[in-house]
């Protein structure tokens, strides 16, 4: 499985308010969700990103509420892959329950940026910066949790077993 | 190697005599939480299960607290798609209104969290069960779904950072400050998937509520769970609230912790987070510059509870908010707001100019009953001050203790109780 597309990058710190502020949170429609992506942080990111786009940010990506609804929305937006230095731990939880696919990397957080048009081979977890030729090791998910994504979700993962 | 507190409980559940930090693990579920923002998300998820059932009746507890009474079409959908789930699978622990209170100061009230049990709750405040010393953590409404189905969820066991606390806290220092206090030390990632374990013969000098509001914040820290010892306090309370059996469990003298701190309550000064992080906190002692406020919330599962009721009371006794400032006191649940009303506190706080809410997490989160225009200032005994939090992207809101946030509804600038001769 591969994702490439153009990084939107972000800080540390990234929290669930301004990935999807509560005030929408009166939905749990996808479509919905997505349109006010990233809002609270980066207004104009609905109207630019595109399908398969990437976002790269540095530590704590995901913090704050427990809201399901921000790696739907993110996902819903056409993001391919969230890549963070680290990540909050509820959202990391969620975003391979829902099979938004994640990667931890340092290295590529400070090696990439906004802009970059970046490679992701999720089987080795390779990161390849297509616009500066460099490249980095993500870290691999354990088994168990690859099977989870592998099933496409949780709720498949526990239907097959 | 010994286990921590987390660590004992953890393998408990999983059936196993031994459990590491990083380990992966299956544990058993005594309680599955939602509430009405992550409940339907969870409802729909459950509907891709090939049986279409939930693992007990009596061990789900659905709140509805975040929209309600609710606050418009959608919230109200929101919230009949839940009560229909509750109605077909005969949930026993559905919480509406009239019976409905903030999800995490109404559980252990209602003696549905007790020591020694494992809880998921969609809702990243689940932590605050430590308190009772339960391992009690947030999930999203998949993981949400699938506890409510099978009464499991998976882990990876996490290690722990240890707090000694010493010494007495002063009059008007809080559980609020504690946690503030030990945010503002080691960061909002500062305890990042791990527990964060609270020891020590300071602890016999915090309330129950001091607690609660300790281990509600536990996420702030990034932290997984956190928890403390149950002691003679946490033995009464869930006797008083609680039939359930508990089981207490103590971590190893041969424990191992990432990192130790030692914090002496009695240093400690009333503390306030500055927008837009949790961990921007500052002292009152330290705010040099004058902060002038137009709002001032008292309440939610952080801070709604008799303690903080109390706290704010006895400051806005004979005072009067100050012109220009709304104040909106936000009792935690309905026997909360029932035994404010039997003390006088609901009259006190109507006399100041305050106003009364029923039980909601409204404002808090910037979903209704207090919302921020831009440019505007809120002093808030809530959890979190991100940009946008409680309302325009270009509001802020500064985290403190009932007793400021109190004593700065009448002085119309952040303050600390002491300015008011207290």
């Amino acid at each position: 499985m591969k994702a490439a597309g153009r990084v939107f990058k972000y800080g540390d710190n990234v929290d669930t308010d301004v990935i999807i502020p509560a005030r929408y949170l009166n939905s749990s429609d996808p479509a919905e969700l997505a349109t006010h992506c990233m809002e609270d942080i980066d207004k104009d990111f609905v109207n630019r990103v595109h399908k398969g786009d990437i976002i790269v940010a540095e530590k704590n990506f995901g913090c704050g509420s427990s809201r399901e609804h921000a790696p739907i929305a993110i996902k819903a937006a056409g993001v391919s892959c969230v890549i963070a230095e680290t990540f909050a731990r509820i959202f990391y939880r969620n975003a391979i329950n829902i099979g938004l696919p994640i990667i931890e990397c340092p290295e590529a957080s400070k090696g990439i940026e906004a802009g970059d048009e970046v490679e992701i081979d999720f089987d080795s977890g390779m990161i390849y910066n297509r616009t500066k030729g460099t490249s980095f090791q993500g870290q691999a998910f354990p088994e168990f949790m690859q099977k989870i994504i592998k099933a496409e979700g949780l709720i498949n993962y526990i239907n097959q077993a | 190697m010994g286990m921590t507190m987390t660590q004992k409980i953890l393998a408990a559940a999983a059936g196993l005599d031994h459990v590491e930090a990083g380990q992966l693990i299956e544990a058993k579920l005594d309680l599955v939480l939602g509430n009405d923002i992550t409940s339907p998300v969870a409802i729909h998820e459950m509907d891709k299960f090939t049986e279409d059932k939930v693992f007990d009746k009596d061990k789900i507890a659905l709140v509805m607290d975040h929209f309600i009474p609710n606050k418009d079409i959608k919230s109200a959908e929101h919230c009949k798609c839940v009560r229909e789930f509750a109605c077909k699978h005969e949930i026993t622990n559905y919480f509406d209104v009239g019976q409905m209170g903030i999800e995490h100061a109404l559980l252990p009230e209602q003696g549905l969290t007790v020591a020694g049990d494992v809880i998921i709750g969609a809702d990243s405040h689940t932590c605050t069960y430590g308190a009772l010393g339960a391992f009690s953590t947030g999930v999203g409404s998949t993981d949400m779904a699938a506890g409510m189905a099978t009464g499991k969820a998976w882990f990876k066991v996490p290690s722990a950072i240890r707090f000694h606390l010493t010494g007495k806290p002063a009059k008007w220092v809080s559980g609020k400050d504690v946690i503030l206090h030990i945010i503002g030390l080691i960061g909002v990632d500062g305890a990042l998937y791990k527990s964060m374990e609270f020891v020590g013969e300071g602890i016999a000098q915090l309330s129950m509520d001091d607690r609660f509001t300790i281990a509600n914040m536990a996420i702030e820290a990034g932290g997984k769970n956190g928890i403390f010892p149950v002691d003679d306090k946490a033995i009464a309370y869930m006797k008083e609230h609680s039939k359930r059996e508990f089981k207490i469990y103590e971590a190893d003298s041969d424990a191992v912790y990432d990192e130790e701190y030692t914090i002496d309550l009695s240093t400690l000064r009333p503390t306030v987070a500055f927008p837009h992080l949790p961990e921007n906190t500052k002292t009152v002692d330290e705010i040099t510059e004058e902060i002038v406020i137009d709002q001032a919330v008292i309440g939610s599962c952080t801070n709604g509870r008799m303690d903080d009721l109390r706290a704010a009371a006895e400051i806005l006794k004979g005072r009067k908010v100050k012109k220009g400032v709304r104040c909106i006191v936000i009792p935690a649940t309905q026997a909360i707001y029932l035994q404010a009303m039997e003390e006088g506190l609901l009259k006190t706080f109507i006399e100041a100019g305050a106003v009364v809410s029923t039980p909601t997490c409204g404002p808090c989160l910037g979903g209704y009953m207090g919302i921020l225009a831009e440019g505007e200032r809120c002093i808030s005994t809530t959890n979190r001050n991100f940009v946008g939090r409680m309302g325009h992207m270009k509001s802020e809101v500064y985290l403190a203790s009932p007793a400021v946030a109190a004593a700065s509804a009448v002085t119309g600038r952040i303050s600390a109780p002491e300015e008011l001769g207290l």
